[in-house]
């Protein structure tokens, strides 16, 4: 049988809306992590988002984090990913930043697979070069004592 | 609900690794040519026939934008009407059901298919992730669902060694379905020696990759009843989203999974799953999820369900099996997923279930679509 090959490529351009600018933004020229805050429920969300998804009203109290957080779960991830330059393996995290009701995906680094456990605190590393995305920040790792 | 709707006839292909015989349309016409040799039914335009057609598949999976216009000619939707649902086929049967009960159709068929190994699963997941803050980080659902995996044995202490044991279970009733892909006699050992995807998931514990399709025929009580001395009524069905960014969400949890089991339940008139429901067809892509959407459905409280399987409760002979036509795990492809859930349970409440037959009078079945099993369905049905 005859398998007859295909390709999808299209380029977009996804607005990050005001909101994802601003906090690309902020991450992109000094390296700080902004959630946003309802203040109708007090939940701060991060990444940031418009509209409150419980209180249906938008948000417009911006929140600065100092980037610790907690480790909520994690994954070593064992193949590669087409998408991303990246080699196997790679250990992914959820992180509840201080001053946060949500979790943030990211990369977790500098930690020894043994060490990796639920309630790990962590601090962000950012890359020298940033060019305003979410690879910003270059991945977690445990916060350094001292 | 005023007139029962029933299904009157349920077909699926052998569920594959690879189907490089056949496209899409020749796929879906497997199961379309089942359906009408089984009930005599053509489409027609008179309300002597099919009435019209709900189908689902993907656009990203089948490589072209509006992915159900390649198969319209085979689902009856040459001048005729054909709707699309994106999400799992359980919501093009729940869609289909709806259609039937406003009034404006009597006879509706359904179906589902996908062949998963035209291109890269990951890619396609990747692409259902928000593009401005999580598409870069290259997440797929298998690292969600280690993520999802990881917590929830945090929060209850599930062990490995208890989500092993679906795989062991749901494989091994594989061995009794025809049309199931990768039966397999397993110790719990071979699934823990089987490599790692995303800690805690090894392979064995992911649906493998598959092709196939799954079709079904839904009527108003009145021409069920004309179609086939074995109608399956559709009780009760109820969906629940949750939020879009998974670290928006309590993965140790599945409180979506919850509220469409209750919703379901509540229009179903039933009070104790356990007791009322005799057999439970659930989509389990990942080994630790069929543990989790036990407790969603309520057959355990929460964090019971590695105990659940432990007991034998959930097997083939056990009061309450899951699964026993060997789940996601022993291959279905995804869209198929949840439809496939409805066909096996109607197949055993019609009392076809051959050597995997169990004895139920209500049956329920589970789909499921997103990262995490983020939209939930449960669809309660009875004879
Ligand atoms: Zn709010």
């Amino acid at each position: 049988m005859l398998l007859f090959p295909g390709k999808i490529i299209m380029d977009y351009s996804h607005a990050a809306g005001r909101v994802g600018s601003r906090f690309l933004a902020e991450l992109k020229k000094s390296k700080r992590l902004l959630a946003i805050r309802c203040r109708t429920c007090n939940r701060v969300y991060i990444p940031p988002r418009l509209t409150c998804k419980t209180c249906f009203h938008n948000m417009e109290d911006w929140i600065e984090l100092d980037g610790r957080g907690t480790l909520l779960t994690y994954t070593t991830v064992y193949y590669g990913e087409p998408v991303l330059d990246r080699e196997a393996p790679t250990t992914y995290g959820i992180i509840r930043l201080d001053g946060a009701d949500t979790g943030l995906v990211h990369f977790l680094n500098e930690v020894k697979q043994q060490d990796l456990r639920v309630g790990l605190r962590l601090e962000p590393v950012f890359k020298n070069e940033r060019n305003g995305n979410i690879l910003d920040i270059k991945y977690f790792r445990p916060i350094k004592s001292g | 609900m005023s007139e029962r709707i029933g299904i009157v006839a349920v077909a699926q292909t052998k569920y594959q690794k690879s189907r490089p015989d056949v496209r899409e349309s020749e796929l879906v016409y497997e199961v379309v040519e089942k359906l009408l040799t089984e009930t005599g039914l053509r489409f027609t335009d008179d309300g002597t026939g099919i009435d019209a057609a709900v189908t689902c598949s993907h656009d990203h999976w089948d490589g072209v934008t509006i992915s159900s216009w390649p198969i319209a000619d085979v689902t009856g939707g040459h001048l005729r009407p054909e709707e699309k649902v994106a999400e799992d086929g359980i919501f093009a049967a729940y869609y289909a059901f709806i259609q039937i009960l406003s009034g404006h159709y009597d006879v509706v068929l359904v179906t589902a298919h996908t062949k998963e190994s035209q291109t890269s699963k990951n890619l396609i997941e990747n692409s259902s992730f928000d593009p401005v803050y999580h598409q870069m980080l290259g997440l797929d659902y298998t690292m969600c669902a280690a993520l999802q995996a990881k917590r929830y044995m945090y929060k209850y202490g599930i062990t490995e060694e208890q989500c092993a044991r679906v795989v062991v279970k749901n494989k091994k009733n594989a061995c009794k379905n025809p049309n199931a892909q990768e039966p397999a006699e397993l110790e719990i050992g071979d699934v823990l020696s089987s490599r790692p995807l995303a800690y805690p998931i090894r392979y064995l514990d992911k649906k493998p990759t598959s092709d196939g399709a799954c079709a079904m025929i839904l009527a108003r009580e009145e021409k069920a009843k004309k179609l086939t001395d074995r109608p399956v009524w559709i009780e009760g069905v109820g969906s629940c989203y949750e939020g879009y960014y998974i670290g928006d969400r309590e993965l140790g949890d599945c409180e979506n999974l919850i509220k469409a089991a209750k919703s379901a339940y509540r229009m179903a008139g039933i009070s104790d799953p356990k007791k009322e429901i005799g057999v439970f067809e659930i989509s389990e892509e990942y080994s630790y999820q069929e543990l989790l959407w036990t407790e969603g459905l309520g057959l355990c409280d929460k964090g019971r369900g590695g105990t659940l399987i432990e007991s034998g409760a959930t097997a083939l002979d056990g009061e309450i099996p899951v699964n026993p036509s060997g789940g996601l795990l022993s291959g279905v492809p995804t869209n198929v997923a949840g439809l496939s859930r409805v066909a096996e349970a109607v197949i055993q409440l019609q009392g076809k279930g051959g050597d995997r037959q169990v004895s139920a009078r209500k049956a329920l079945a589970q789909g499921m679509c997103g990262p995490c099993g983020q939209l939930q369905c449960v669809m309660v049905l009875g004879i």
